[in-house]
């Protein structure tokens, strides 16, 4: 298929977004009926247009047509199907496509799902989407067309960076994208009830679903993130707080923080301008983290891009995006404070700790990332911000949101019920001393490893009391509403996050080692015996293979092959053995020959490291079930709420009645 | 639909379950490996803390711990038999400064360019926290003179 077809598709792709900002949104300001039912079929067209641009794309991936640019920089004879697939969004052209496909798939899916809101609510969402794509769809077009040729073409393409040759980078991109433009839709409701001037909360309760939804995606695309980094990297670490990571956890923090406040305001009618505020950081920040990693403004591992053209667009699109929002929530945010009154002991009160703490992490994040940035700017010197500032303060930051983390479910709305906190207390208190205890005596000696234990077991006995009280309190069939128990599983997630990364740091063996065939190392209650070296073919690279049996008392656990690859390119790559497991990961990867026959080797004991990967899936997990509550679902078309934009002072009483 | 989550859950559960039957996963990494002799474990771990507190200078944001770079390779030789001498952390660190910069550093010691830098988080969270507390105050009853039924129980 002709590639200048995906070219056009995107160029007609333009238009349609243009019109899906305009149309719908002057349709809902001049209350015109046929212009607001515009939005629709326009959303539904661009999509076909960019799913056109991509199954072009990824047409000349699958038929090896070098005389596309892109694929020949990307791609080459060699690369096994599943590869080429992935390879489409393995650089910055490609994953901008898959940015702007994955962003017409939530709005095909709001206009799918979203029949029964207001018409003229519904259009100015689908118009703020439509905004959003313009600008993106004009970056594509203006700077980063993925469809350019060169002539002649290349008889072969050089090969997809063998760094990106691996099973997560398959699913880390999209997932991550899923996340981070999934809070469109809620800055898109948002902006939608500014332009509106919507003073009821009730658009909260919509987009709720919404934003839980985005929040899962980014929580397992982090996730894979992280496994593709420990795999990758191979010295066994799992988060870096490199500034690529950081880009995507800022979004993370913030949509966690939101999810919590869009609760309140949905349920009290409190924080509404708060709810605003973080619904328009959390694109926001999605928005930084692309431009970020997009720009090459970072010198990291994952900054394949660099042109000053394409970053000055980025930061004018950041620049109006964020400006305009902030703008237009100074105009129209609603300034009377709504909601009900709360007792300090309330639920409320855990939130407000809670999201607090989100957003103060998130400074953190965003000053730690950006101030080598501003510093070189600014000529004060080049400066190096990285894990001994981050990891610290994020852990005192956190210390707080774990230590009230137990108490948000257990405390009720609005009321202090101290008899409860009183006892609550007492047992988490008891249970997490006696896991400290525990700890101790079966080996755990750091203070940080006790400390781990402890906060593991803090959190998932109050999520167990939790589930307890609710059994007894409430009737059969209404105890645990698909809304509570998501939350149940997210917040058991944070326990076994907590239990895997504080173990997996204090408990790990770790070894270089040289070793000639027939030698033996003891790692911890394992003895890794090396058995050589020998040649093996890949599909597009060559290998020297080790053999590494382990044994446990003898007796063989398994037996490890680690590679070191070297491809067409000449690129060297070691590839680590893993064997994963719950309690533990056994890894061995082969380094060089040290002459005389042996091999410099690095073997890993590594306990509890999946539980960070498990609790982070049990995160998400408990996002998309929170998705399912009957109280999200819209029984009937609501009728539109016609306030003026700019109202009168509302009796704060009224308000209250109204956010019920 | 609670079955099906109840199977989802199972299989989030038993996904690393799943993963420990496969026998290996096969993957990739450029390990940095230098067989070093240390004397315990004690020591091996203080290397370890030690390089992943400083950057490689040569390298795209990597530590000097998990680059494998020619300068990375050195430094960590150099590091090595500067503890064997039993010169301390704080030594070590000092030299490093004094030959490359506090640009090695990943923790910038405090100084007039990194003021912003390390009070910014405890202002923000002080700025923050009064925030939260003027609200609280401005919206918090006593406990006792709340009468109203919570609309929602959950």
């Amino acid at each position: 298929m002709n590639p200048e077809l995906g070219q056009l598709a995107l160029i007609l792709a333009l238009i349609l977004s243009a019109l899906q900002c305009l149309l719908p949104i002057i349709g809902a300001w001049r209350n015109n009926k046929p212009l607001m039912e515009t939005a629709p079929s326009l959303a539904i067209g661009q999509f076909v247009f960019i799913a056109m641009a991509y199954g072009i794309l990824t047409w000349a991936f699958w038929t090896n047509d070098f005389s596309v640019a892109y694929v020949a920089q990307n791609s080459n004879l060699a690369l096994p199907w599943f590869y080429k697939l992935a390879a489409v969004w393995g650089a910055h052209e490609g994953s901008l496509l898959l940015w702007m496909l994955i962003l017409n798939l939530w709005t095909v899916a709001l206009v799918v799902l979203g029949g029964k809101l207001p018409r003229a609510f519904f259009a100015r969402v689908i118009g703020v989407l439509g905004f959003v794509a313009f600008g993106f769809i004009l970056y594509m077009v203006a700077t980063s067309n993925p469809f350019g040729r060169i002539l002649p073409a290349p008889a072969n393409g050089a090969d997809l960076n063998p760094v990106l040759q691996d099973p997560g980078l398959t699913f880390h991109p999209p997932l991550l994208y899923m996340g981070y433009v999934g809070f469109s839709v809620a800055f898109a409701f948002a902006i939608a009830a500014l332009l509106g001037g919507e003073l009821k909360a009730t658009w909260v309760r919509w987009s709720r679903p919404w934003t839980n939804a985005a929040w899962a995606f980014l929580t397992i695309g982090i996730v894979a993130g992280s496994a593709w980094a420990y795999y990758e990297l191979g010295w066994g670490g799992w988060w870096f707080w490199d500034p690529v990571e950081n880009a995507s956890f800022m979004p993370w923090l913030i949509g966690t923080a939101l999810i919590h406040a869009q609760a309140i305001t949905d349920k009290r009618g409190g924080l509404r301008a708060w709810t605003l505020l973080l619904s328009i950081f959390g694109f926001a920040f999605s928005l930084l983290g692309t431009f970020l990693v997009r720009s090459g403004l970072l010198t990291s591992v994952h900054a394949f891009a660099f042109a000053p053209k394409r970053g000055v667009f980025m930061l004018v699109y950041l620049a109006v995006v964020i400006g305009g929002s902030l703008a237009l929530y100074a105009l129209r945010a609603p300034r009377v404070t709504g909601g009900k009154s709360f007792a300090l002991a309330s639920r409320e009160t855990m939130m407000l700790i809670g999201n607090l703490m989100l957003t103060v992490a998130c400074a953190m994040v965003l000053l730690g990332t950006l101030y080598p940035l501003v510093g070189e700017a600014l000529n004060i010197g080049r400066i190096s911000v990285g894990p001994p500032y981050f990891g610290p303060l994020f852990l005192l930051l956190m210390t707080p949101l774990v230590l009230a983390l137990p108490f948000g479910p257990l405390s009720r709305w609005g009321k202090a019920d101290l008899k409860v906190w009183r006892r609550a207390l007492v047992r988490i208190v008891a249970l997490a001393a006696a896991a400290g205890i525990i700890g101790f005596i079966i080996g755990v000696r750091s203070w940080y490893g006790l400390l781990g234990v402890t906060a593991a077991t803090w959190v998932m006995t109050g999520v167990a009391l939790f589930a307890i009280k609710r059994w007894r309190e409430a009737p059969r069939g209404k105890r645990y509403p698909f809304e509570m128990l998501g939350m149940m599983l997210a917040h058991f997630g944070i326990g076994v996050f907590i239990a895997g990364a504080i173990l997996t740091r204090s408990l790990s063996v770790e070894q270089d080692v040289s070793m000639r065939p027939g030698a033996g190392t003891v790692v911890g209650a394992y003895t890794f015996n090396f058995k050589g070296v020998s040649e093996v073919r890949g599909p597009n690279y060559r290998a020297q293979q080790g053999t590494m049996l382990i044994t446990r008392h003898g007796k063989p656990v398994v037996t490890l092959y680690p590679q070191k690859r070297t491809y067409p390119g000449g690129q060297v790559q070691t590839e680590a053995a893993i064997q994963a497991g719950i309690f533990r990961d056994l890894y061995v990867s082969l380094g060089d020959p040290v002459g005389d026959n042996a091999w410099s080797l690095r073997v890993y004991d590594k306990p509890f490291v999946r539980w960070i990967w498990g609790g982070g899936a049990l995160m998400m997990l408990g996002g998309f079930v929170v998705m399912a509550d009957k109280r999200f679902r819209l029984k009937h078309a609501i009728e539109p709420e016609t306030v003026p934009a700019r109202p009168d002072p509302v009796p704060r009483a009224k308000l209250a009645e109204g956010g019920a | 639909m609670k079955r099906l989550f109840a199977a989802l859950l199972l299989a989030c559960l038993l996904a690393p379950a799943a993963q420990a039957l496969t026998v290996q996963q096969v993957t990739q990494a450029t390990v940095p490996i230098d067989v070093l002799p240390f004397r315990n474990d004690a020591e091996r771990a203080r290397f370890r803390h030690l390089t992943g507190q400083l950057r490689c200078m040569v390298c795209q944001d990597e530590s000097l711990l998990a680059s494998n770079a020619d300068f990375a390779r050195q430094l960590r030789g150099q590091i090595f038999a500067m503890m064997q001498q039993g010169q301390s952390d704080k030594e070590i660190k000092a030299w490093l400064v004094a030959r490359y910069s506090t640009f090695i550093l990943y923790d910038p010691p405090l100084q007039a360019s990194t003021i912003a830098l390390w009070f910014g988080t405890p202002a923000i969270l002080l700025i923050g926290g009064l925030v939260v507390a003027v609200l609280l105050r401005r919206r918090t009853r006593p406990a006792d003179t709340i009468t109203e039924d919570p609309g929602e129980d959950w």
